[in-house]
């Protein structure tokens, strides 16, 4: 029996079959570890009160179950231990403490417990004692006054962000554009009174304008920081928390299900439409999914022309020989060159010398300040679309190589001319290859993080590379990026426990981004397959 | 049929060197002057002269390799399109040596239509197809195109057969309709010459039949040169044939002389089925 096993193949089935399952399963368990990460943080976690004594002392301690493990104790025995997300950072010190179980007395869940989440050191865990509404101190308030208060407190936080990003946003851009025309005018010597005397008055406008929303401002601060409240910790300690530093406020013991699922699904919003908060370890990361997916257009738009025009080159016109061979080898070892390698060489081609000339040409007036001379949005671009250059330069030239060559015999037979046979007949059915191309470079670049570092990305972008000013679209700006992200929250964050979750979330955001990205170019693809599928001959 | 000129000087000749032809009194649309071909150090084609007749049905035979298609295919200079390939002697069509100097071979291939052995449609519409000469000579006005795609498509016979989805994908046509779609394609732009590399090799009999008796309608409009593996199909649709042998033309004459009574012996040989 065993002979015949061997004879009929069925070892080499079952080792093929073994080899996909281990595949399909390394990815679905990678899949499912990221998102039950990710995807469990934004839900709200019991806050459970433990009744300690530790050293012959009595002590209360109240906070999220983090994770809990077998701990080596002083003695060296090992117990069982739970690490308990305290939060009140600025009062504990810390957000996280272990606790031994073999030191709780009593636990439960008490239903009066406040979740708060703040702008600034993290959430605070307590029971709500008081409430300053309009400077006058409420005793005893409701959780429903409670969320008034914060809920006029977020307004107003929105206004007032409104007002300094957008408004005085654009007069600060504009003023800058006054002070570079003015340096521009200076260094042509052109610099005229009645030049001078337009840009002083355009400037004493601009600055009025922006008396204006300053005024504005401070009435808004005014009444953000009337109200206020106070709140009771577990340590028996109080601690006012002004209403402009609220973002949200829940007892998680209260909660039915209805609610903690309604409450999923504002932190997964919250999670992709906002802006990050402390250090990027809470809030959003709208910014970086901004930022990801623009530089994926961009480069987009600069490798497919690009490559497509060098493999119709290689492929179609170049004489094959000699050389055409050794460009081919090159090209397709480009595709093997360690990431890091394209971002040493985009720093000092694109960014220092390209960059610098740019300056040096066009942007005079703006120096000693870089421009264009410092890493940014359009040289990460460029370096990606270099980096995956070879993939769409191989892919579009095995399509240009895949089309029959009876149907360019037809064409040619018909008086056409070798550029109109390409043009009307090659490049169309070779244009499903190029798509191909261009899914294969868009999987590559979406996820590349190494080169970005070196030539435009940063941990915090204070604006978008897209906004209202013209010209709209800043490509020498510093951009935000996922994949960074992920590096910055996960190993660079002060809080790297508390942002650990982040990671995760934002690992599978990344990945749906790019399935995203991908899926569209699919899609695309496949329209044009079914449009030229005589190669399928 | 054409078959009662003196072929007596052409029986003494030997294959390499003939030069009279049996079209005294035709209309010579096409002259091939002591051409040769060679692919790289190999000669493919060894010292051919031939007139082809207008407006008349015209059959390369012989047996696979012996270079029947590669001389088609000199007709509209399509081994341009073989790096290797070099050419040498004259061909005059129209009264202008198509290898001389300053010929613009696009303009000479829209003069000389080609059909190929297996059907190769655009993967466009129906129309499309068509209309594709058309638009290469920047002709794109749609009742004009119109006109032309119906004329070529019942100059075809497929008129009828695809009158209403000429907005259809052309692959979606059966082997017989695509070739018929592909002489449309040709006689579209009005060429004078239609070549005719094995046409009806990849079709099944019917379609077969059908190509033939287009053949025969369209000679009367415009000079076919066929190459074909098929004897029978010579006999039937041919006014001349040649038969060709190793790169040589052995022999050139009315078909009915060339199937009836051969003067060469290897002619013979192969029409009689001894080789080939």
């Amino acid at each position: 029996m065993n002979r015949k096993f061997f004879q009929g193949g069925n070892h080499w089935v079952w080792l093929n079959a073994g080899a996909v399952s281990i595949s399909i399963i390394m990815v679905v368990g990678l899949l499912l570890l990221i998102a039950v990460r990710g995807l469990s943080h934004f839900w709200p976690a019991q806050v459970h009160q433990f009744v300690l004594t530790q050293d012959g002392e009595q002590l209360i301690v109240a906070g999220e179950i983090h994770s809990e493990e077998e701990g080596e104790q002083r003695d060296g025995s090992y117990r069982r231990q739970y690490l308990i997300k305290q939060g009140n950072r600025d009062v504990f010190g810390a957000d996280f403490r272990w606790i031994n179980r073999a030191n709780i007395q009593r636990h439960h869940l008490p239903e009066d417990m406040v979740v708060l989440e703040r702008r600034e050191w993290g959430n605070l865990y307590g029971r709500l004692a008081r409430l300053q509404i309009d400077g006058e101190w409420l005793e005893s308030p409701s959780s429903t006054q409670l969320q008034q208060v914060i809920d006029r407190a977020l307004d107003l936080h929105d206004q007032i962000k409104d007002i300094e990003s957008d408004e005085i946003g654009a007069i600060n851009y504009q003023l800058e554009q006054l002070r570079l025309d003015e340096r521009r005018l200076e260094l042509e010597g052109e610099l005229t009174a009645e030049a001078l005397a337009r840009l002083e008055a355009e400037r004493a406008g601009l600055n009025q304008e922006f008396a204006g929303y300053q005024e504005q401002l401070t009435g808004l601060y005014q009444a953000i920081n009337r109200d206020a409240a106070e709140f009771t910790l577990v340590n028996g300690a109080q601690k006012q928390v002004q209403a402009a530093t609220m973002v949200r406020a829940y007892q998680p013991n209260a909660m039915t299900w209805v609610d903690k699922i309604g409450f999923y699904f504002i932190k997964i919003g919250e999670f992709i439409f906002d802006d990050p908060r402390e250090a990027n370890t809470e809030g959003g990361v709208f910014p970086a999914i901004f930022g990801t997916v623009l530089m994926v257009i961009l480069m987009a738009i600069v490798v497919t022309p690009l490559g497509v025009i060098a493999a119709i080159y290689l492929r179609e016109y170049a004489k094959q020989g000699f050389m055409t061979r050794l460009i081919r080898i090159a090209v397709n070892n480009l595709a093997g060159v360690p990431s890091i390698v394209y971002g040493v060489f985009g720093l000092g081609f694109f960014v220092y010398f390209l960059g610098g000339s740019i300056d040096d040409l066009f942007y005079a007036e703006a120096k000693p300040a870089p421009t264009f001379g410092t890493p940014g949005l359009f040289w990460a671009s460029l370096t990606l679309a270099l980096l995956t250059l070879p993939v769409v330069i191989v892919s579009t030239e095995e399509g240009l190589s895949r089309i029959p060559k009876s149907l360019r015999e037809g064409s040619l037979a018909l008086g056409a001319t070798k550029f109109e046979t390409l043009w009307r007949t090659v490049l169309p059915m070779a244009s499903p290859a190029m798509m191909t191309g261009l899914i294969l470079a868009v999987a590559r670049a979406a996820g590349e993080v190494a080169p970005l570092m070196l030539v435009g990305v940063v941990k915090l972008a204070p604006t978008l590379p897209l906004d209202f000013n013209a010209p709209f679209l800043h490509l020498d700006r510093k951009f935000m990026h996922l994949g960074f992200h992920i590096y910055d929250v996960g190993f660079q964050s002060p809080n790297v426990e508390a942002a650990r979750p982040l990671v995760y979330a934002t690992a599978l955001l990344l990945v749906l981004i790019i399935l995203l990205l991908n899926l569209a170019a699919i899609r695309i693809r496949n329209n044009l397959r079914e449009k030229y599928k005589s190669l399928e001959q | 049929m054409m078959n009662e000129q003196s072929t007596e000087s052409i029986l003494a000749q030997s294959p390499r060197s003939q030069r009279i032809n049996p079209l005294d009194h035709e209309k010579i649309a096409i002259e091939v002057r002591n051409l040769d071909l060679y692919y790289g150090a190999k000669q493919a084609l060894f010292d051919i002269n031939l007139n082809i007749a207008d407006k008349k049905v015209t059959a390369f035979i012989g047996p696979s390799g012996c270079g029947k298609s590669t001389l088609l295919r000199c007709f509209n200079r399509m081994n341009d399109l073989v790096d290797i390939a070099r050419i040498e002697g004259e061909m005059h069509i129209g009264g202008r040596n198509i290898y001389g100097p300053g010929v613009d071979v696009a303009e000479l291939r829209r003069k000389v239509g080609m059909v190929f052995q297996k059907p190769n449609p655009f993967p466009k519409s129906i129309y499309e197809n068509v209309a594709y000469g058309l638009r290469l000579q920047g002709i794109n006005k749609r009742r004009l195109l119109d006109e032309v795609v119906e004329w070529a498509l019942k100059g075809a016979a497929l008129w009828d057969e695809v009158k209403d989805r000429l907005n259809d994908n052309a692959l979606g046509l059966s082997g017989g309709q695509q070739q018929r779609l592909v002489i449309a394609r040709s006689i579209a732009v009005q060429p004078e010459v239609l070549l005719l590399d094995e046409p009806a090799s990849a079709l099944d009999p019917i379609s077969t039949l059908k190509i033939e008796e287009l053949i025969h309608e369209l000679k009367n409009d415009y000079t076919i040169v066929i190459v074909t593996h098929n004897m029978q199909q010579a006999a039937r649709v041919s006014d001349y044939t040649a038969f060709m042998y190793m790169g040589d033309m052995v022999e050139f004459d009315a078909t009915d002389k060339i199937f009836t009574n051969p003067s060469q012996k290897k002619t013979e040989d192969y029409i009689t089925g001894r080789y080939g």
